[in-house]
């Protein structure tokens, strides 16, 4: 919660779930604020929203790199390098980011995902202009040196073993992508795997410095209290001098197909066990003719949209097969797609049985649909959930950044939550019946272990200090 | 380009409202609830949160747990509704109703649409939660269940094993050292009887706060506190004051083996309190010690310097009585000893000779120049009013905060840091590595 860096996988799919079902109804209320969007000569897009409800500002700068352009050996290098942009330039030596953001009154922080890495600020409105400055010359001018390297990527390791090496949950949501996935790079956690952590080198991180941080491969977003042509000036200002580079070439990596159930088993110490499900599914790619990822986000608001959905009301409230149930399905992204039910089992339940409730859930679905009233209280969640996203400018600005990074269109909010609205019961039971075959699904689970096959007793260690 | 440049920066400074803290009415209900509102008409919803003085300190070692349960039975069963039927009303008007708990307080909040129909469902469900909960014996059987399951959960973390000891050695017979989820030895014994009494004892009307901001007028205000406290319990003999924290009599320390590959490394001591008069002193204190983030020197010295952790804090939290202050760290197993002599001597140091000109007056920029960061959204606002209420600060508080942050010097740090942080009188907890490891004797 103090730390600079997210790997933050789980609350980003959050994230970009509601970004897709939050998408804006404001065109309908009448209080869309306006999407301004322009580029730069070198290539730089610049997206402002104006909100004026408090003289404050989010300034963010999106890289189009996270672990999906990574390759094997060296994972976890896009975030390594998040880590190794507070490290220095010339100009503004280690450390020296951070004192001036916070002398400025400022919070800043920084994450790194799948398909983006994103770098940002909260100011009061008129020190914008140190947020573009400070970004624009870490975006060129970053030292890198050895020294910072060797102590930083002990911190990344760190933040590795507290982030997943110790926790069970996290360690099956590993093992997961990296069974779902044969081919595509979404197998690899975005942090890296241990060892390749331990293998890079600050020559590495260099090259790939070198390689994407390019206003070219970059768009900034800015939520706040400002002007839009006064925005636009500035970054002009401060972005517009950096020269573009040739990207590398992305290769398309398209999953091969699956043919047959894949399971997988962690054992860890804990006390519960916990389930992991994932169904290959589509994701979108013409906004305005795909309409499958459009009844998929509904079937999961169905299922896990608000405490009535259907899961909440059957294996956790009447049936007590769970005592917790999340639905996570990701539409718009890089990568391939996954529809996702995860839980933990109920005292004296298993995972098997918890399995097989969601699997009759599904089922239940594909033989009968949903109903109207259903269908009513989704769009009613999409409706409010508009509104109340507006009361925060980071929302906003993440929700923009997250769907641009990824190739959508500006007004790609609006068009999402136009479609999600026109989603029919049809639609949902179709799409249930279509892409919930075992030959699809991956299945990871926690198998619980005794700690030590001993009980934790503390011990009094007396007043030693 | 010169003239251009500053053009456009006065532009965006002209720009700017004015930094008004939004101004707050405030009144009673008829039964004796606070009412704190602010009115703002930028979006159309109204957040609404409901405290009493019903936390786990309310609890005693025997009822833990009972608390926690009453405040999470609430939205399970009320006013003839089950709970099926008010997830679902509530849902179909796109609201949200939540619950919130803690040390000292427990309640409820909701966020709704303004809407005619919207509004007045959402309210209705709200008002029989509050006003007529029904704590089904059923519910509450699948909830002690899930719970007891929670709590050996939390019992195998190391992370939670180091708060919980934390909490026990630094409280004692105190109940700030109950865990709010209660423990898996007292849970199973609750009944609905136990949580009738404490409903009826702890959510008493002349006890509630209620905070308030959105798209209503104070008519529109007025109303709902009514509609929202008029069949509340009356008035209650209950105790709704916490006794103060005793101070700790000598340092502590607790290593307890973990199979983790980190130590997590907990050091601290009751605290401050809401109101404290070093309050602003020791928040500034601190910003400079382990609350800065990046800046802060805890975080220089353990992860700047010698990439030893990921996440290095301090900080106060502040409660009716003395609440935490608490350092924190995980590390390696290896580096456990490394980590905490060099927390250690960094705490040593600050209390020794405080903060640097220079570090102040970066904290005070830092805290005065983001000010309004902290109230930029009617979310934010209502954490300040709930707060501002229920622990009876004054109305001007966030007006004043920034002149109370100006007024902090290098001598009332010094003396306030040297007054309440003692390290000989300090827990220290680590969760990972055999005792022997850090040299200390089995």
């Amino acid at each position: 919660m103090f730390s600079p860096d997210w790997v933050w996988r789980m609350a980003l799919l959050y994230v970009l779930m509601t970004a897709m079902l939050q998408a804006s109804v404001a065109s309908a209320a009448g209080m869309s604020a306006q999407i301004h969007e322009h580029r730069l000569a070198n290539g730089l897009r610049v997206i402002v929203k104006e909100d004026h409800r408090a003289p404050v500002v989010v300034s963010m700068v999106w890289y189009r790199v996270g672990s999906i352009d990574e390759e094997n050996g060296t994972t976890g290098i896009s975030h390594a390098l998040e880590h190794m942009m507070f490290k220095g330039t010339k100009q503004v030596p280690a450390g020296e980011f951070s004192r001036l953001v916070a002398a400025a009154g400022g919070r800043e922080n920084a994450f790194t995902d799948r398909d983006y890495t994103s770098f940002h600020q909260q100011l009061q409105n008129s020190k914008l202009p140190l947020a573009f400055r400070l970004e624009a010359d870490r975006m060129q001018n970053l030292t890198l040196l050895q020294k910072e390297y060797a102590k930083e990527i002990r911190v990344v390791m760190e933040e590795r073993r507290l982030r997943t090496e110790d926790q069970p949950e996290a360690q099956v949501d590993e093992l997961l992508m990296a069974t779902a996935f044969t081919s595509s790079p979404y197998r690899v956690p975005v942090i890296g795997w241990m060892n390749d952590i331990q293998n890079m080198t600050v020559g590495d991180v260099r090259n790939w410095y070198r390689r994407w941080y390019a206003p070219n491969n970059a768009i900034v977003v800015v939520v706040g209290d400002v002007q839009a042509p006064q925005v636009f000036a500035l970054a002009e200002k401060y972005f517009g001098p950096i020269k573009p580079k040739i990207l590398p070439e992305r290769k398309l990596q398209e999953e091969p197909p699956q043919h047959g159930i894949r399971r997988v088993v962690v054992k860890a110490p804990a006390e519960l066990p916990y389930l992991e499900m994932a169904w290959r599914a589509p994701r979108l790619h013409d906004l305005d003719k795909d309409w499958e990822p459009y009844a998929l986000d509904v079937l999961s608001e169905v299922l896990d949209g608000n405490e009535a959905a259907r899961l909440n009301s059957t294996l956790v409230r009447s049936e007590r097969i769970a005592t917790s149930v999340n639905v996570s399905y990701d539409d718009a992204q890089r990568g391939p797609s996954l529809f996702e039910i995860s839980g933990t089992p109920a005292p004296g339940k298993t995972v098997a049985d918890l399995e097989q409730g969601i699997r009759r859930e599904i089922a239940k679905v594909a033989a009968d649909g949903v109903s109207e009233d259903e269908l009513k209280r989704v769009k009613a969640g999409l409706v409010a959930s508009q509104v109340y996203q507006r009361d925060s400018m980071f929302f906003q600005a993440l929700q923009i950044g997250a769907l641009a990074s990824d190739g959508y269109p500006p007004d790609a909010v609006d068009l999402i939550l136009q479609k999600l609205r026109q989603v029919t019961a049809a639609q949902v039971q179709e799409i249930a019946r279509k892409y919930f075959s075992d030959d699809s699904l991956t299945v990871a689970t926690l198998d619980p272990q005794p700690l030590n096959g001993r009980k934790i007793e503390p011990m009094d260690m007396g007043h030693v200090r | 380009m010169f003239a251009r440049a500053l053009l456009l920066a006065v532009a965006l400074c002209v720009a700017a409202p004015a930094l008004a803290v939004p101004p707050i009415q405030t009144w009673q209900t008829a039964t004796g609830a606070r009412v704190y509102f602010v009115e703002t008409h930028d979006l159309p919803m109204l957040d609404i949160n409901i405290d009493f003085p019903a936390g786990s300190a309310f609890d005693t070692r025997a009822t833990s747990g009972v608390a926690g349960l009453t405040e999470q039975m609430l939205r399970l069963g009320a006013g003839g509704l089950n709970e099926d039927e008010i997830a679902r009303k509530i849902a179909d008007v796109g609201a949200q109703l939540g619950g919130h708990f803690d040390l000292d307080r427990g309640g409820v909040s909701l966020r709704t649409l303004t809407s005619h129909d919207e509004i007045t469902q959402a309210l209705d469900i709200f008002s029989r939660v509050m006003q007529s909960p029904e704590f089904p014996a059923a519910v509450l059987e699948r909830e002690k269940a899930s719970l007891v399951a929670d709590i050996r959960e939390a019992d195998t973390k190391p992370g939670s094993i180091a708060e919980r000891t934390f909490d026990q050695l630094a409280y004692g017979d105190h109940p700030y050292a109950l865990r709010a989820s209660g423990e898996a030895d007292t849970v199973p014994s609750i009944t609905r009887d136990d949580l009738v009494a404490f409903y009826r004892a702890h959510y008493a009307a002349d006890r509630a706060v209620i905070a308030m901001i959105g798209d209503i007028n104070r008519t529109q205000a007025q109303d709902i506190a009514e509609q929202l406290t008029a069949q509340l319990p009356r008035t209650s003999d209950a105790p709704a004051e916490v006794p103060p924290v005793p101070p700790l009599a000598r340092a502590e320390m607790k290593v307890i083996p973990h199979p983790a590959s980190q130590s997590h490394v907990l050091i601290g001591a009751p605290g401050m309190k809401r109101g404290d008069p070093d309050y602003f002193s020791l928040y500034v204190g601190n910003y400079v010690l382990g609350g800065g983030g990046f800046v802060s020197r805890i975080l220089t010295e353990v992860r700047e310097k010698r990439g030893l952790a990921y996440s290095a804090y301090s900080y106060f939290m502040p409660m009716q009585q003395d609440g935490p202050f608490m350092i924190g760290l995980q590390t390696r197993k290896d580096q456990t000893a490394e980590a905490l002599a060099v927390t250690r001597a960094t705490l040593d140091k600050f209390i020794a000779s405080g903060p640097t000109a220079e570090e102040l007056k970066e904290a005070k920029e830092n805290i005065i120049d983001g000010f309004p960061l902290r109230f930029d959204s009617n979310r934010k606002i209502l954490e300040y009013l709930a707060v501002i209420g229920f622990y009876r600060l004054p109305l001007t508080y966030l007006d004043d905060f920034p002149a109370n942050v100006e007024k902090v010097t290098l001598a009332s740090i010094n003396d306030a840091f040297k007054r309440r942080v003692d390290p000989d009188r300090m827990v220290t907890v680590v969760v990972g590595p055999e005792p022997t490891a850090l040299g200390v004797a089995k």
